[in-house]
């Protein structure tokens, strides 16, 4: 039974400091075999995958490569048993010739001496560039390639280092059609081949393109595999959402009031014609894959990335928003996902941390009145529970939730029409998650009007008034909390939607 | 008796490793406190070994020795708090002095040569933090470029030639001493110690400062104007520079444009040793103070304890090297 695998592991099991991220999970691919590997945001896929290279050590389990037992050290040491990457992201070294990067770490050299065989390594390149029929001499710069042929390189490159399994995380998001279609066709060849490829994506369409078997992870744990052939979409569906969103949210229904922040036509890196309102008192949920252009939409509200178009109006009046500043006087905040580079000043004090964004207002004069400071400050961090020794502590030595509350603190302080959150519960414990939202509650109980990202499906139905559906870049569907509760609305028509289903125009 | 002192030993070990150091927590107390027992070491190890350094007139003559490199060191400590370096404040010394040349004898007024020279080196820190906040450039790169121009300035004003100052009061400023003990030059520290103690630790952007250097997208997102905070740190070393060339100049009693070479390294090594983070957003300006002071002691010291010139050059160099290694010892919880 085994041996028809190509690549099989068992029982993987990986924590980070106290979350779950892989339980007991399994994962076989056969030989030329193009399987799919799809989940949720945060279910697990990434870590996977980084285990198969290298990038970390699994704390238990078992895998099998070419019916040997198998563990990587590192990409490189992965590379040289036969299992390549393809990133998502390519970083290529835009100096080195097409025949550098593909000889990158197995240069020819002249005999046994350390001077490079450039005639030598140019050469077999050029052959196996004219193999896969790439249209250029081996001479060419990295630089000068577009993302899809840089892509295509490293597929030969994987290739011509003799990779028996090719991992594949999202190849098509940076791709045109005709750019894909030649994708596929690669991918084709290389299963004539007897390649193995591991087909990362959130494009549904394409698993049932090119893809043969499909595996599903879910929090961090196996859910099933099976023949592309035999799975509907909607199974895929259900296979990958399944968790319930239990009533432990602390949403409490508030009179919603006059629009606080309207949106028109804003398009800027990463999203297209966005338009929204979102009143006085409302929590605006906005939901979609990782990289659907969700945070880069609060990110140009805030004015941290510039906009290309559309305008931006609060409480009916057009503002300009050109950085920062600019939306913190106009009374707009934002919790970044980021909160280490975006968030805090680690190194300094919790004090210093809050009041950043409040000087310019709460602060009259050259002095700074350092008891008015510390008094505002302490209220403020007591009303948010923010548990420390002291507020003169340092912010590195937080707990995440609280390092995450000093954040909401400096922002409440500053009392915001709108508020701006960003994943504002990723990456902290179960018990300050649920401090954070009874505290967005309290916030519109006062009449904030709040917008939260997250890539949580219960949080985002359990916490929103309204929830906008983003598929790469564009809303595509709004759910409201009526359709949720009655349960119009599941995780499974959500998730579809983020996926990219077309929404059903319903005649009323 | 051998177990008494065997006790206080144990004692003193188990504080040092463990325990409380007048009432404060161990680590923080080497983290705020560490530089300056280095420095109280230093001056008693030499005190013991020179009576001469003991004498009121050689300590006051170590710290107008150091009054120079302090008010460098004290503009400098605003430029790395930030995040940022400036290479160019030894010609930006040079340029002081050959404005004041040039104005002292053109006009005969003290004040106006001073004040024309010090707004000249505040332009020219405006220049700096300009290139630096305005285009991402690194201000090592900026800065060296720039030492270059503000040196050839000075070399065209003076025409690369020396002029001797006739003022007499002039000379003042740099030699003369309040009742005949405390030296002018020392008050003047003190004075700039003030300001920048006042502009670092009391002020919304004193606040900006550290926000900018520990964290620039962090004081971004917190809607600090990171542009015109690093331009701002660049001006104060600049207007430092010029209240440092007005002192320097004024001691050597003439303007000469090819002065002050090697007076960043200095004021550099002064900030690092008094606890600021070359990564920025870590500095304090009793620390820079201490930090100023060892290094007039360490000169100070070696002169009396007739150490040759040569080896105080070696010494230093090992010595700063010495501070930033016992920087991130002090504060390796961080990392």
């Amino acid at each position: 039974m085994a041996h028809k695998f190509i690549f099989d592991c068992q029982h993987i099991d990986k924590s980070f400091g106290g979350t779950h991220a892989l339980d007991d999970v399994e994962f076989h691919v056969k030989r030329g075999e193009v399987h799919a590997l799809v989940g949720e945001n945060g279910a697990g896929k990434s870590t996977l995958m980084k285990i198969i290279i290298g990038l970390y050590k699994a704390d238990m389990g078992t895998m099998m490569f070419e019916e040997k037992p198998y563990e990587a050290n590192s990409p490189a040491h992965a590379i040289q048993m036969g299992i390549a990457m393809i990133h998502q992201e390519l970083n290529p070294e835009p100096h080195l010739t097409i025949a550098e990067h593909i000889f990158l770490n197995r240069e020819d050299t002249i005999g046994k001496t350390p001077i490079l065989n450039k005639k030598l390594t140019n050469q077999k390149a050029q052959e196996i560039l004219d193999k896969f029929n790439f249209p250029y001499n081996a001479k060419t710069l990295m630089g000068e390639l577009t993302l899809a042929q840089v892509q295509m390189i490293e597929i030969i490159k994987a290739v011509s280092s003799d990779a028996k399994l090719i991992i594949m995380d999202e190849p098509t998001s940076s791709l045109d059609n005709e750019e894909t279609d030649r994708l596929f066709n690669t991918i084709r060849d290389l299963k004539k081949e007897g390649v193995a490829i591991i087909y990362i994506s959130h494009r549904i369409e394409e698993i049932y393109e090119i893809c043969d078997y499909v595996s599903v992870l879910r929090d961090g744990r196996y859910v099933g595999s099976g023949s592309v052939k035999d799975v509907t979409r909607a199974d895929l569906i259900s296979m990958m959402v399944g968790r319930k969103v239990d009533n432990i949210f602390p949403k409490i229904d508030v009179p919603i009031g006059d629009v606080a922040l309207k949106v028109e036509g804003l398009t800027g890196n990463g999203f297209t014609d966005i338009n929204f309102e979102v009143h006085r008192g409302e929590i605006l949920g906005i939901s979609g894959l990782v990289g659907s252009g969700r945070s880069e939409t609060l990110r140009a509200i805030f004015g941290l990335d510039p906009k290309e178009s559309g305008k931006i109006f609060l409480e009916g009046q057009e503002i300009e928003i050109d950085s920062p500043f600019d939306a913190v006087k106009n009374g707009i905040a934002m919790v970044n996902e980021d909160r280490k580079n975006f968030g805090l000043c680690l190194f300094r004090s919790i004090r210093e941390n809050i009041s950043l964004s409040n000087l310019w207002r709460d602060q009259q004069g050259l002095y700074l009145h350092v008891n008015k400071e510390k008094k505002e400050v302490g209220s403020v961090s007591e009303i948010l529970r923010v548990k420390a020794a002291s507020i003169e502590d340092e912010a590195y030595s937080l707990s995440g939730g609280n390092q995450q509350k000093v954040v909401l603190s400096k922002w409440i302080m500053a009392n915001p029409k709108v508020l701006l959150l960003d994943e504002p519960t990723r990456g902290i414990d179960v018990g300050a998650k649920a401090e954070i939202h009874s505290l967005m509650c309290e916030f519109a109980s006062k009449g904030m009007a709040i917008v939260m990202v997250s890539s949580e499906l219960p949080e985002i139905m359990g916490m929103s008034d309204r929830i906008l559906v983003y598929h790469e870049g564009r809303i595509n569907g709004e759910v409201t909390r009526e359709e949720i509760l009655s349960g119009k609305a599941t995780q499974e028509t959500i998730l579809a939607r983020e996926f990219g289903e077309k929404v059903a125009e319903e005649a009323l | 008796m051998k177990s008494a002192v065997t006790n206080l030993t144990s004692s003193i070990i188990s504080r040092l490793s463990t325990g409380e150091i007048f009432g404060m927590r161990r680590d923080l107390f080497l983290k705020r406190y560490g530089i300056t027992m280095v420095l109280l070491l230093m001056v008693v190890g030499v005190s013991i070994f020179s009576p001469t350094f003991r004498t009121t007139r050689n300590l006051l003559s170590v710290l107008e020795q150091i009054s120079v490199n302090g008010v460098l060191a004290l503009g400098m400590v605003f430029v790395i708090t930030s995040g940022e370096i400036d290479l160019s404040i030894g010609s930006m010394l040079a340029l002081t002095g050959v404005i004041i040349g040039q104005v002292l004898t053109a006009t005969e007024s003290m004040f106006l040569a001073i004040v024309v020279s010090v707004i000249a080196c505040a332009i020219f820190g405006f220049l700096n933090g300009f290139l630096v906040a305005k285009f991402k450039m690194f201000s090592f790169v900026v800065t060296l470029s720039t030492q270059l121009v503000i040196r050839g300035v000075g070399y065209v004003i003076s025409q690369g030639k020396s002029m001797s100052l006739a003022d007499p009061n002039f000379r003042k400023i740099g030699l003369g001493r309040i009742w005949g003990v405390i030296p002018n030059s020392v008050l003047i520290l003190l004075g700039v110690a003030a300001i920048a103690y006042f502009l670092l630790h009391w002020t919304k952007f004193g606040r900006y400062i550290y926000a900018v250097g520990g964290n620039k997208q962090a004081a971004l997102a917190s809607g600090v104007n990171v542009f015109w905070t690093k331009v701002r740190a660049f001006m104060i070393m600049g207007i430092a520079s010029g209240i440092a060339g007005v002192i320097l100049t004024s001691r050597i009693n003439a303007a000469q444009p090819n002065i002050g070479m090697g007076y960043e390294t200095d004021a550099i090594a002064a900030c690092v040793i008094g606890g600021a983070s070359f990564a920025g957003g870590i500095s304090t300006i009793p620390g820079t103070l201490v930090g100023i002071v060892i290094i007039g002691v360490i000169y100070n010291g070696m002169n009396l304890l007739q150490i040759d010139s040569y080896y105080q050059v070696i010494v230093k160099g090992l010595l700063i090297i010495g501070a930033v290694l016992l920087d991130m010892f002090l504060s390796r919880k961080r990392n």
